[in-house]
């Protein structure tokens, strides 16, 4: 059974529509990704599930109750704040006690209850700390320790690490799966940042002005995009005009850039000859070579070298096509000595695998 | 010290000057306060004579008396209406309201002395105490008002939904979190708001009737006679209460004074 139901949710603010009829179903122990631009009405869609505002329709429903009418401290749900909110005038014990005294456990539970806390995210030393004296990561440490100490139904994120830099935040990925995985509490994360979405979710929600616009695991967004936003806001993608020319019983064979033609399963695609939509890559999933290949289907086209970025684990290459438009290929430096294949002006062939892209109409 | 942070010559020594300017007549008032003279001309000898006089001067006791009830009544309710009001205004963000608010303290002291005097007279409220403690208040909330606000500024907005998350209700997050959070806003507030209402001499002047008298108008009626050691006394005693509240102030809303 789904822990959070969401049942056609809409939230109008003065000049706009925040959230536009969105219903999500979110099963328990799920590290559940609501990934979209600022504005897409990802966090206005978490405030509403933990009752800072309240949708002008549609259903909330919690372990099977509706929990739209009570108000958020009678919610069984947490939120770790983007500024963490710890309060500055208590200590972090004290802070991590807070949820407790308001759940007036006995103080003798409530002082074992914290030290068990502060033990499993190991935040001993710091315990009788303000935290104004510690560092970014310390405070997202007991924000999150805060808000799981009396086990909440649910936990929700929102762009938890975006106030630390790189190197913390990658360090953060690994501990907060390694929360999610230990307390066993449902996560729901809002971020924009796609890769963290991808490296951290069971399933991700891309949203897009108020609305889910695919839903699906991290592998199933990244390799097959639905809509050309979904394609383009997670990773590079190339994105190339495409034309239906020819209808098959279950493939469309499809014109790319007046390019190449390939063949393309029909799945999931509703489209008339002469349809108009987009061809998706990835970079990395383009190959090329210094000569044509011969494979069936694979698409082969002659190119000219325009420009190389060096990446270090990859180099990323950009070839005209026949019509002058611009790919892009992302070629691994995985061979042993080796750090640049191609350059400038090389004359090459690009071989596309129909199997590696996708066909989008909207 | 290096470049940027090495004060001029030139700059400390127009510093200085302003400086003395500002403290020297307090710093004479003060020295002559323990002058063995009945005139405040020339230097005669050290003495701590005209302390005793003054705390044996049972008038000028008295009125120092009313003045510290005024100051605490008055100091601490418009510490509950201005903490209220400074977290209100910051919440709902009403501009016509926040500069309202402004208004008594850029007023002049005499305007709103003599409007609440005129007001006090249109409905027949007997003056006295009573006016007094209601007039500070009036001018102290404005201060309070913004000395709240000012914290209520600095402070994170989610620190009132992380406690109602954690399961406070609105009062306890009232109660627990925002007033311990903004503390030193509001202990500032009344610190200011004491020491203006023990200063006060415009506004009380005009809202005091006839019955009650606070320690400034006292000293006031004092000068009439002619200035004696004894005012430079308790010049001297009020110099440093006031200078020990805003000091303390300082040290707890820093902001408000830079």
């Amino acid at each position: 059974m789904a822990i959070l139901e969401l049942k056609n949710i809409v939230k109008q603010f003065a000049d706009y529509t925040a959230v536009d009829g969105v219903s999500l179903s979110i099963e328990q122990g799920e590290f559940f990704t609501l990934l979209g631009p600022s504005g897409c009405g990802k966090t206005t869609l978490l405030r509403m599930i933990a009752g800072f505002e309240n949708p002008d329709s549609g259903q909330i429903i919690l372990e099977g109750n509706d929990i739209q009418n009570l108000p958020p401290e009678k919610r069984p749900l947490h939120t770790v704040f983007q500024s963490y909110a710890l309060f500055p005038h208590m200590t972090v014990r004290d802070n991590i006690a807070f949820p407790l005294k308001m759940a007036k456990l006995s103080p003798k539970d409530i002082i074992e209850r914290v030290n068990q806390q502060i033990d499993s995210v190991q935040l001993n030393k710091f315990a009788e700390r303000y935290p104004h004296e510690l560092s970014g990561g310390q405070r997202q440490r007991v924000a999150i320790a805060r808000s799981l100490v009396n086990r909440p139904k649910l936990l929700l994120l929102d762009e938890p690490l975006s106030a630390l830099d790189a190197r913390l935040r990658e360090h953060m990925h690994v501990e907060l799966v390694k929360m999610q995985e230990q307390s066993g509490v449902t996560f729901i994360y809002v971020t924009h940042d796609q890769s963290e979405a991808l490296a951290l979710s069971s399933r991700i929600a891309v949203m897009n002005h108020g609305i889910v616009e695919q839903l699906g695991a991290p592998r199933e967004i990244y390799s097959y995009p639905k809509s050309y936003y979904v394609a383009d806001f997670i990773g590079k993608c190339n994105l190339l005009n495409a034309t239906v020319i020819e209808v098959l019983p279950s493939q469309y064979r499809i014109k790319v850039e007046d390019s190449f033609e390939i063949l393309i399963s029909n799945e999931g695609v509703e489209a008339k000859l002469g349809q108009e939509g987009w061809f998706a890559i990835r970079p990395e999933k383009i190959k090329a070579n210094w000569d044509a290949r011969t494979d069936e289907d694979v698409a082969n086209f002659k190119s000219k070298v325009k420009g190389l970025y060096y990446y270090g684990d990859g180099t990323l290459y950009e070839f005209y096509m026949p019509n002058g438009r611009v790919i892009q290929c992302m070629l691994a430096n995985s061979r042993a000595e080796q750090a640049s294949f191609f350059n400038d002006g090389d004359e090459v062939y690009v071989t596309i695998n129909p199997l590696a892209g996708s066909f989008l109409v909207n | 010290m290096q470049g940027s942070n090495k004060i001029s010559r030139k700059l400390m020594f127009s510093g200085i000057l302003v400086y003395l300017f500002l403290y020297i007549p307090l710093i004479i008032l003060v020295v002559y306060s323990f002058n063995d003279s009945r005139v405040n001309v020339g230097w005669v000898g050290f003495t701590l004579k005209w302390y005793k006089i003054l705390f044996n001067d049972s008038q000028l006791i008295h009125a120092a008396i009313n003045s510290l009830i005024i100051a605490l009544i008055s100091s601490t309710v418009s510490v509950i209406l201005g903490t209220l009001a400074g977290v209100a205004l910051h919440k709902y963000k009403v501009p016509l309201l926040s500069t309202l608010i402004m208004i008594p303290v850029a007023a002049p002291e005499l305007l709103v002395g003599v409007s609440l005097l005129l007001f006090f007279l249109l409905i027949n409220f007997t003056l006295g105490m009573a006016s007094i403690i209601l007039a500070h208040t009036a001018f102290c909330l404005s201060f309070v008002t913004i000395s709240v606000k000012t914290r209520m500024h600095g402070m994170d907005e989610s620190l009132i939904d992380a406690a109602r998350d954690l399961g406070a209700s609105p009062a306890r997050a009232f109660f627990s979190v925002l007033i311990p959070t903004i503390l030193p806003g509001i202990i500032a507030g009344w610190l200011m708001a004491f020491t203006l209402s023990l200063d006060d001499f415009v506004i009380t002047f005009f809202t005091a009737g006839v019955g009650a008298t606070t320690l400034p108008l006292a000293i006031y009626s004092m000068l009439k006679m002619g200035v004696t050691p004894e005012v430079n006394a308790v010049s001297t005693v009020i110099i440093l209460c006031t200078l020990i509240l805003t000091s303390v102030a300082a040290k707890l809303s820093p902001q408000m004074f830079k």
